[in-house]
């Protein structure tokens, strides 16, 4: 039988669909409970405490990944453009903000109005500052508070001094939330919020890991759906429960020897973000190529070690600054190449998203001393996650052809 | 006798090279690439067959390059552009170099260590900058042929600098070139400069420079811009338009 060049499907997404739709429900459906209080928060923010005081959790970013993903971005992005947001600048922000002035979005088509009212916003400017801007739009709009945590960047060696500030700014959150749901926080609530959180991350952790296995049961744009509930859903036993019915599927495709790519020939890293809205042309452009992206920054940055539900304060504020995008390009460059042993990779790709600049490493010569330490080369693609604008399609599979074609001479 | 074909389908003209079983060229042909790139490969293997006084059967394996390398039905496989003009250069020269092929909507730098395997290469970005498109839209602007640019461009002797990354506003440029009385070969020499400085924001070259592509084998002058911003001979390739579509054939002969 000849290879497929159609990307497998995972059993356990359907369970994954359950899961996501009964998270959406609780955040924006009918059976929401009355007197609920919603929060915004950062996919990368201290979404524990807001577990802890009862909130329930919004993830925008989530949303602008499906912006992306259903490629309706394109008629947002221009109308954010238009209210003064640059095209230069985050086009999740400007998606999103888009979505908003349009009133539409995929939300629509799940039969719900749209993203919920934010009782409150909740950032952590680990990722960008971006996300305080995109938080502080709505915040002027509703009228409602939108308080956060300032992360240092460019990180070396974390330290006391930094985890210690961050500790205090996480702190510092609790009165102003505690006022919003009008109850005390719950020490016991926060530590078992942050053991679930820690025992999500040792699951999807496992999962991702299941990919240094040759050949790899599952690939970068399987990561980028499965990693849903990671996202959206830690802190919760829904997402242990779901990566336990996933591990174990692909378990099994490990003990057949089924690979997310037949006759896989090569593994890639993928460094950098998803281009959303050309994930599923990207999967089959790499499975005609028999090769694997078999692991990635991206996937990777919703493993949280650090949580610590002895010290649950300190142990979010580690977490969530010892994060790769917080680091300098020495440690980041180590740490690709821990990752480049551990997944047996072959070469490197960096996706340069023009609006989002911390999430592109390919811009301060990382390729080049990688590849000198490595002996693998790389190929950089220049595109967005979700402003199509910026992609071009031809230019990026003769990249991706001619990488693959530099990897098998 | 085998024969084997060599199709590079271009943003903008198709080529295709006809070599023998010992790599020699036979015959060689192109046309504009047109609205439908099958079509145009098909008519232009009628070409090469009748040039070389062969029936297309006799064409033992085919290879497509270029944009439209899907495209070409009859092929046996396909290599990107630069596997092929590396091939086609390396083929020629025999030496570590580094190929810069600038073709009509994109440029390549292709680094060849001295066996000839690849050992890096970049692309342009999603831009015109640095390629064909961009000296058309100057020689627009300028309201000349695109075949006057390279005699004017060797005529000048006082570079104007045309400072812009991006075409359309090195066309604003222009205009405000054209405004304060430059001469019109020194604006064209200056919108060759820029396509070179283009390159050489792209990456460094090692070894052997070796022009290719249909940027250089209209404007041989290009070259010496080239070479003039590396600091270094850049030598142009023999056919240098149809380097892609030799090295495409020499792949069809492995």
């Amino acid at each position: 039988m000849a290879d497929s060049t159609e990307p497998k499907k995972i059993a356990a997404t359907k369970v994954m669909k359950g899961v996501m739709d009964r998270y959406f429900n609780r955040v924006m459906g009918p059976e929401a409970p009355d007197g609920r209080k919603i929060a915004w928060c950062t996919s990368v923010g201290p979404v524990e405490l807001l577990r802890a005081l009862g909130f329930e959790v919004y993830f925008p970013e989530n949303y602008s990944a499906m912006l992306g993903a259903s490629r309706m971005a394109n008629d947002m992005i221009p109308l954010a453009n238009a209210r003064g947001y640059s095209p230069d600048i985050c086009s999740y922000l400007t998606s999103d903000i888009g979505s908003y002035l349009k009133g539409d979005g995929p939300f629509k088509k799940m039969n719900f109005s749209g993203p919920p009212r934010a009782d409150v916003l909740v950032f952590n400017t680990n990722q960008c500052r971006d996300v305080k801007d995109w938080f502080e739009f709505y915040g002027r709009e509703w009228n409602v508070p939108c308080i956060g945590v300032s992360t240092p960047h460019s990180i070396g060696e974390s330290d006391a001094t930094i985890i210690d500030s961050v500790t205090r700014q996480i702190k510092a959150l609790v009165k102003p939330l505690e006022e919003i749901v009008v109850k005390r926080l719950d020490m016991d609530r926060l530590k078992e919020a942050v053991r679930l959180s820690l025992e999500c991350t040792y699951k999807w952790k496992a999962v991702l890991e299941t990919a240094a296995n040759i050949p790899a049961p599952l690939s970068f744009f399987d990561g980028t759906i499965q990693m849903g509930p990671a996202v959206v859903l830690r802190g919760t036993q829904e997402a242990i429960d779901y990566y336990d019915i996933l591990l174990a599927e692909l378990k099994q495709r490990i003990a057949e020897g089924n690979g997310a790519v037949d006759n896989e020939k090569y593994r890639i890293y993928w460094e950098g973000m998803p281009i959303w809205g050309r994930l599923r042309n990207m999967a089959v452009h790499f499975i005609e190529l028999r090769t694997a992206v078999v692991a990635s920054t991206y996937c990777n940055s919703w493993i949280f070690e650090d949580l610590d539900p002895d010290n649950p304060f300190e142990g979010m504020a580690r977490a969530y600054t010892n994060l790769f995008i917080c680091r300098d390009d020495n440690w980041k460059k180590k740490y690709i190449q821990r990752m480049m042993e551990l997944f047996s990779i072959d070469g490197v790709l960096y996706h340069n998203a023009k609006t989002c600049p911390n999430n592109s490493n390919s811009r301060y010569d990382m390729p080049r001393r990688l590849q000198e330490a490595t002996g693998k080369p790389f190929v950089v693609i220049d595109g967005d996650i979700n402003d199509l604008r910026l992609y071009s399609e031809e230019q990026s599979r003769t990249n991706i052809e001619a990488f693959v074609e530099q990897l098998s001479q | 006798m085998d024969y084997f074909c060599g199709v590079d389908i271009g943003s903008s003209t198709a080529k295709l090279v006809l070599v023998d079983a010992s790599g020699r060229i036979v015959a060689r042909c192109m046309k504009r690439s047109g609205v439908d790139y099958g079509k145009t490969a098909e008519e232009l293997r009628e070409t090469l067959c009748s040039q070389a006084k062969i029936d297309c059967a006799e064409i033992r394996r085919a290879i497509s390059t270029g944009y439209g390398r899907d495209n070409v039905r009859w092929s046996d496989g396909k290599m990107t552009e630069i596997a092929c003009h590396g091939k086609g250069a390396f083929s020629v020269f025999r030496k570590r170099m580094t190929v810069i092929d600038i073709g009509a909507q994109d440029s390549k730098v292709i680094h060849l260590d001295e066996s000839g395997k690849r050992t890096g290469f970049r692309m342009n970005r999603k831009c015109a900058a640095g390629t064909g498109a961009f000296l058309e839209e100057v020689a627009h602007r300028l309201a000349l042929d695109i075949s006057e640019l390279n005699t004017l461009a060797e005529k000048s002797t006082r570079e104007v600098t045309l400072g812009s990354f991006c075409t359309v506003f090195a066309a604003t440029e222009i205009i405000e070139k054209i405004r304060s009385g430059a001469a019109v070969e020194d604006i064209v020499r200056g919108a060759f400069s820029s396509v070179a400085k283009r390159i050489v924001e792209m990456d460094s070259v090692d070894g052997m420079v070796v022009a290719t592509g249909g940027v250089v084998a209209h404007n041989p002058f290009m070259a010496v811009m080239l070479g003039n911003a590396f600091s270094t001979k850049a030598f142009i390739a023999p056919d240098a338009q149809y380097m892609g579509a030799f090295g495409a054939a020499l792949f069809a002969m492995d």
